[in-house]
This record gives C-alpha cells, sequence and structure tokens, in this order.
C-alpha cells in the first residue's frame, strides 16, 4: 500500500487524467445533486413548513391544493376523528407580484397561502392585507414593509417579515391570513373562489398515527397523508426525484467506468512490475489492494476538488436565480457513491491481478 | 543441511493436446556457501530450475528442498511465504521499482512481506552501506549507473537474509569490465554471508567466479 502511495506522490502525472476526468464528473454529481436538492426544496418547502401530523385533501384532488376543496361538513368529520387535536385550514393561489422599482412586465411569481396554524417558522397569522413573504422573494427585490401588488386585480399585500425554506412549485410565498387569501383568490381568480369557511386542504396536528385514521372515518371522503408523505405526492415531485436519480445513476456509472478503464490500463503497463512483486513475495491481495488505494486516493482528491468548486459556484451564483442547494451532505453521499464506484471499477482489474504470474519475472530481460 | 535439493523433478507445461518437457528427471545437490553456475541455451530449461528452485513454479513430479524446508507440494500461499522469508532474486533486467528509491526497492521486501519496519530500515541502510551505496540511498534507479542498479538489486535479494539467492543472468545488461565486476561482488556478497546461490548465465567467462558448473540442455542436467 506504502508502494502505491509513493508511486502517486512521485508519479502524479500518471493519475493527473484520471483524475481530472474523475474531478469533472464529481462537480457534475454534485451540481446535479445540489440542483435535485435545489429543485425539491423549493417545491416542497411550504408543505413541509406545516406543523402538524396530516395534511388532509378531498377525495379526488391527487394532493393537489388546487384541486381540492375542504367544505365545512368535511371539516367537521376530520376534527372528529380519534387522534385528532386541532385542524387548520389551508390554501393557496398562485399569482405574479408586481414589485415596487422594476418593470410593469417583471412579475415574480408567488404563491400566496391562507392558513389557520402557523407553519414553521411563521409566528402568527398576520393582520388582514399583510403577509410574511420566503426569503426567495428577496432575489425579485422583496424588501420589508414593501407593498406587492399580485395578480391581474393588483391586490396589494405588505410585507411584514420573513421566513426561510417554504416556497411552492419553485415559487417565492406569501403567508397571510385566511381572510386576505380569501380575498386575493376572488379578486383574481373568481373562477377558483372559495366559500366562507372553505379551504383546499386542513392541517392537522394530533398524535404520530392520525394521517391513518382519517380517511377511514370520513368513508374515504378525505386523501390523508403525513407531512412527508404530503411532500412526496406533491404533482411532479417523485418524477423530477426520479428522473434526477437516473440521471445521477448514469453519472456513477460513469465513474465506474472511468476507473475501471484506467486501473485496467495501468494494470496492463504494470504487468512486468506486479510479476517481480510476486517473486519477491508479494501477495495479490496486496497488490490489488495497492491499486484499490490509488483509485480511493484519485477519487478523494477529485471530491476533494469537486466539493469545493461547487461550494464555490453555490456561493457565487446569486441566491435564488436557479434552484441549487449544496449541501455538506449531498457532496458526502457524492462522495460515497462515487469511491464505491472507484472500488468497483477497480475490481475489474481484480481478475489481471490475479493472472500475473511471478514467473514472468525470471528469464526476460528489459 | 543442503542449501538446495531436486531429486528426480520434471515440470511438464500441456501444449494443445501434447507436452513440453522443460526439465527432465533433474537432480541438483548444492551445499552450503556454494555458487554453482547454470549454464545453457535458450529454451534448454535453466529458467524453469530457476522458478522451481526458488518457489515459484511447482514441479509436475520430484521433490524440492530448499534449505531444509521440502516445497515440492506447496500450494500457492505457501510458496508465496516461502518467497517472502528463504529466497533471494536477482533478475536479468534487475528490474528495480522506477518510482522507489535505492533504500525503499529494499525496503519493498519488507513491505510485501513480514512489515517489520524499522529493523528493515536498519537492514537495508547497512545493506546498501556494505554494496558501497551509502551515497545513493535516495536516488531513484534511473539515477543510477548500471553497476550500482545492479547491487541495489542484490541488496535487495538479502534484505529477506535468504537461505539461497537466484541470479538470472545478471551480467546479460552489463559491458564486460562491468561484468566482471558484478560477478566479484556477488561472490564476495555470498561467501561472506555464507549463503548459497545459482548463477544462470550463457556466458563462459561467468563460470570462473562460480564453485561448480553445471549445464543444462533440453531440460537434462550434467555436470
Amino acid at each position: 500500500m506504502k508502494i502505491a502511495l509513493l508511486e502517486l506522490r512521485r508519479r502524479p502525472g500518471r493519475f493527473l487524467m484520471a483524475a481530472v476526468i474523475m474531478t469533472l464528473i464529481a462537480i457534475l454529481l454534485m451540481f446535479l445533486g445540489g440542483l435535485l436538492d435545489g429543485l425539491i426544496k423549493s417545491s416542497t418547502g411550504a408543505i413541509r413548513a406545516q406543523d402538524g401530523q396530516a395534511l388532509v385533501y378531498s377525495q379526488t384532488s391527487e394532493a393537489s391544493l388546487l384541486r381540492s376543496r375542504i367544505e365545512p361538513a368535511l371539516r367537521a368529520a376530520v376534527e372528529d376523528v380519534d387522534g385528532v387535536e386541532r385542524a387548520g385550514g389551508l390554501g393557496v393561489v398562485q399569482l405574479g407580484a408586481r414589485v415596487p422599482g422594476k418593470g410593469p412586465r417583471d412579475l415574480a411569481g408567488v404563491a400566496l397561502f391562507g392558513f389557520e396554524i402557523p407553519p414553521k417558522g411563521v409566528p402568527d397569522v398576520p393582520p388582514r392585507g399583510t403577509a410574511y413573504a420566503d426569503e426567495t422573494l428577496k432575489s425579485d427585490g422583496v424588501e420589508q414593509d414593501m407593498t406587492l401588488l399580485l395578480g391581474p386585480a393588483r391586490s396589494p399585500i405588505q410585507i411584514v417579515g420573513f421566513v426561510s425554506d417554504t416556497s411552492f412549485s419553485g415559487q417565492g410565498s406569501l403567508w397571510a391570513s385566511p381572510e386576505t387569501w380569501r380575498q386575493v383568490l376572488g379578486a383574481n381568480r373568481p373562477d377558483a373562489r372559495l366559500a366562507e369557511n372553505v379551504f383546499q386542504a386542513l392541517v392537522v396536528q394530533g398524535d404520530e398515527d392520525v394521517a391513518s385514521r382519517i380517511d377511514p372515518a370520513t368513508d374515504g371522503r378525505t386523501d390523508s397523508y403525513t407531512i412527508e408523505g404530503a411532500v412526496n405526492a406533491i404533482p411532479g415531485v417523485e418524477s423530477q426525484r426520479n428522473t434526477f436519480n437516473q440521471i445521477l445513476g448514469v453519472t456513477i456509472a460513469i465513474a465506474l467506468v472511468v476507473i475501471a478503464l484506467f486501473f485496467a490500463l495501468i494494470t496492463v503497463e504494470r504487468t512486468a512490475l506486479y510479476g517481480v512483486l510476486k517473486a519477491l513475495g508479494g501477495r495479490s491481495r496486496t497488490i490489488f489492494a495497492g491499486l484499490v488505494t490509488q483509485a480511493v486516493v484519485v477519487t478523494l482528491i477529485a471530491a476533494a476538488i469537486a466539493g469545493s468548486a461547487v461550494l464555490v459556484l453555490d456561493a457565487v451564483i446569486p441566491a435564488g436565480s436557479i434552484p441549487l442547494d449544496i449541501s455538506l451532505g449531498r457532496i458526502a453521499i457524492s462522495v460515497v457513491l462515487l469511491l464505491a464506484a472507484a472500488v468497483v471499477g477497480c475490481g475489474f482489474s481484480l481478475r489481471r491481478v490475479l493472472r500475473v504470474d511471478p514467473a514472468s519475472a525470471i528469464g526476460r530481460g528489459s | 543441511m543442503n542449501a538446495l535439493e531436486l531429486t528426480d523433478v520434471r515440470k511438464v507445461y500441456p501444449v494443445g493436446d501434447s507436452e513440453v518437457v522443460a526439465l527432465d528427471h533433474a537432480s541438483l545437490t548444492l551445499g552450503q556457501n556454494e555458487i554453482l553456475a547454470l549454464v545453457g541455451p535458450s529454451g534448454s530449461g535453466k529458467t524453469t530450475l530457476l522458478s522451481i528452485a526458488g518457489g515459484i513454479l511447482s514441479p509436475s513430479s520430484g521433490k524440492v528442498v530448499v534449505g531444509g524446508e521440502d516445497i515440492s507440494d506447496y500450494s500457492n500461499g505457501q510458496l508465496t511465504r516461502f518467497r517472502q522469508e528463504k529466497v533471494g532474486f536477482v533478475f536479468q533486467s534487475v528490474n528495480l521499482v522506477p518510482f522507489l528509491t535505492a533504500a525503499e526497492n529494499l525496503f519493498v521486501v519488507d513491505e510485501l512481506g513480514p512489515r517489520t519496519g524499522k529493523p528493515a530500515r536498519a537492514t537495508a541502510g547497512k545493506l546498501l552501506d556494505e554494496l558501497g551505496l551509502a551515497e545513493r540511498t535516495k536516488n531513484l534507479p534511473s539515477q543510477l549507473s548500471g553497476g550500482e542498479r545492479q547491487r541495489v538489486a542484490i541488496g535487495r535479494a538479502l534484505m529477506n537474509d535468504p537461505d539461497l539467492v537466484l541470479f538470472d543472468e545478471p551480467t546479460s545488461a552489463l559491458d564486460t569490465g562491468l561484468g566482471a565486476q558484478v560477478m566479484e561482488l556477488i561472490r564476495s556478497e555470498m561467501k561472506q554471508r555464507g549463503i548459497s546461490a545459482i548463477v544462470v548465465t550463457h556466458d563462459p567467462r561467468i563460470t570462473e567466479y562460480c564453485d561448480r558448473t553445471v549445464q543444462i540442455v533440453d531440460g537434462e542436467l550434467s555436470a
């Protein structure tokens, strides 16, 4: 193993090409992972932030707030379910917002929520005509005490504070009282106007298993999820995640092939050296361990450079311009996957190492 | 106790449906502190005999005893351990590890085998000193002359304090003068340490430095 490390130190040029390719692959892997996390985060923040154990939609809504309607009678049925401590209405309307100082056509996409139970991070239900804004809206020029004009009706909403990680469908959210939401919805989406006390969904507080008891208790008139289940059920989230995971999988496969080809080539080049080492008493496993060590070190160096590059990219790219969320956890997962690919890739050279005959060292001139 | 005893050793390689006999009922005894020249033309079986004596190949039949240890039926794993502990090799083209210094090329024997660390480092330093390479310990093979490289290879062969050292055409890549110097060095080092050696060569002049010469032709030995 020490021999392998010395070769890396003394002949870095030999491993440069593999290191460069692995660095590019690692950057791609981490960046794509960051985009996936960013996309999911910006699509699901509002649901993840809900302070409850269940999110209840109406029966045929397919976990879509826009399709769901919770009438007062249905709400009462939910509130009567065993284990339900409190239920709060939730509704949303997605609109373009005119931001002061921006051009008339330079609209910021917003999702205005009306809520009864404040989501995590939202201190309280704000007064009528005001809202808390998600921090991502700062990139659109939104500031505290600013008044946004929402939708074609130009409904005024004054910003009274900011909350983080509550985006919805890739849009910054606004958190307002039910009355404010209902008024804005009615003024800007007359076709979707809702009667008093009708919400799109209910946030339910209760015991941990409450979500599983609601639908049977309402005779199937509801479609209930745990908060985590509701996040995954948001239309498009699962397909987004699957698509990205497939791209990430292909990227890992490419890393594996690169390592496999590179170290297969190195093994072929070193057949004579391995023959000598075996003749001197070197075991195949010792030689193979050296090969794996080199692959792991090259991968770690590539991952370290890539991790740093991606963190720099994350710092340089303006917040909110693209849905990029680079986390140390994502970088760590990428490193682990790349290391696994490196070890498996080296495995393709194992047979060749095993087949090196120590007798090849004898009777052979230079 | 003899350094090497080959008794009726045969080595047969299958080639298609037929067989090639590389070593045919070879018997050979090498005494303690004896240097033997093994001379023969290409394809005569020198390499096969050297490989069997060094535990690189197993014989098809017959008995191989090195330093009192019968290795005739050893498994690959046992032969690997045997090579780590009991024999030293000097290869035809020296075959030093190109990215390791002279000292590290000696130390590699410990890395591959027992991993004693510090004592092995001390042994490597001592050997290089005795071989006149004290000033060259940190040089890579590419920075050494042909003779120096050969001396490093000899040092590497002595690192595990072997019962037997096998030299595969040690002077083939050297000019006549340097070849003579290397053979003198081999003889003095082996005699000084009381180690037995087999020197495979094409060159009849090399035999002068050996105690005994054995000819091999078509896999058969003759004194």
